[in-house]
């Protein structure tokens, strides 16, 4: 996939991941290992990117006696869901343009 | 390699990255091993789950912009005192050219790797040239003339092959410097502490 793609669709599935509930690190991992697989640099840095961005907040919460990081979506974060689903569909328009212009090949 | 080791080993290893970046990236990797040990992995395998420490630092160095690696490097991790400006301004003779060394290395460096795919292209142009002139010449000689033909051929079967040569050879390039980026970023990077 080409790569500015990937990364576009990457941060929308992890903003996804925490869309419903607040999620950390280990588990966002999890939770899409269904559909890709994502190495823990590569998570790192697009919840930099995201937190950066303003798409979501960091807080910290004492979990068995240990400090882990809890990431909270804002109505940024949200925003972008909703941009990259209405991205998609025109995508999916295109699509099948190109496949209809195909059979006539 | 346990949890410790594979930390402490992975904090020397980024020695070159802005030390409020080391200190998230850290506690970030701790937590993910710790999540996995609270899930009944052993230690040992939750560590071996995250990969080798070299896997990790090649994975930064590609995320990591070149310019924001090197801008951290060449500033000083304190305040400049007035002699150590002087000194640097006044040592210009001397750092000048040796950055302009480096850079003219560099840039020699990319040109050789390069001149090898220009030949190639310049070949298939050579092919192509051969091609149009033997055709032309063909038809200017009223289609008599077969050592034209015989050149329009030559240049038509060379035009072929070397098509597939300048593909192969466009994409071995691109992945090269891609390479040779991604290397320059580490040597950044890893700046090992002794």
């Amino acid at each position: 996939m080409d790569a500015q793609l990937k990364r576009g669709v990457l941060d929308v599935c992890v903003l996804a991941a925490i869309k419903n509930e607040d999620s950390y690190g280990y588990k966002i991992i999890k939770d899409l290992k269904p559909i890709l697989e994502l190495s823990e640099s590569t998570l790192y840095t697009i919840l930099k990117r995201l937190e950066e961005a303003n798409m979501l907040v960091v807080r910290s919460a004492e979990y068995e006696g240990r400090l882990r990081k809890y990431y909270h979506i804002t109505s940024n974060g949200l925003r972008r869901i909703e941009d990259f689903k209405n991205e998609w569909k025109e995508i999916m328009e295109i699509y099948a343009f190109i496949e209809r212009e195909e059979r006539y090949l | 390699m346990n949890k410790k080791q594979f930390l402490d080993e992975l904090r020397s290893k980024l020695v070159g990255l802005p030390q409020e970046d080391i200190d998230n990236r850290i506690s970030f990797y701790e937590e993910m091993i710790n999540d996995r040990i609270d899930e009944g992995k052993s230690e040992e395998e939750a560590v071996n789950e995250i990969g080798t420490v070299d896997d990790v630092i090649r994975e930064i160095a590609k995320d990591t912009p070149l310019v924001s690696i090197v801008k951290h490097k060449m500033t000083p991790k304190r305040k400049l005192r007035g002699w150590e400006v002087l000194l640097i301004i006044f040592s210009f003779p001397f750092w000048l050219p040796a950055i302009i060394v480096a850079i003219a290395l560099t840039f020699a460096a990319i040109v050789v790797l390069w001149s090898g795919a220009i030949a190639v292209y310049a070949t298939t142009g050579a092919m192509v040239g051969t091609f149009i002139w033997g055709v032309l010449g063909f038809i200017d000689s009223g289609m008599a003339d077969t050592y034209y033909l015989g050149a329009a051929l030559l240049g038509f079967g060379g035009t072929v092959l070397m098509t597939f040569a300048c593909t192969g050879i466009t994409k071995g390039m691109v992945r090269l410097t891609k390479l040779m980026l991604t290397g320059i970023k580490s040597a950044f990077i890893r700046k090992k502490r002794r």
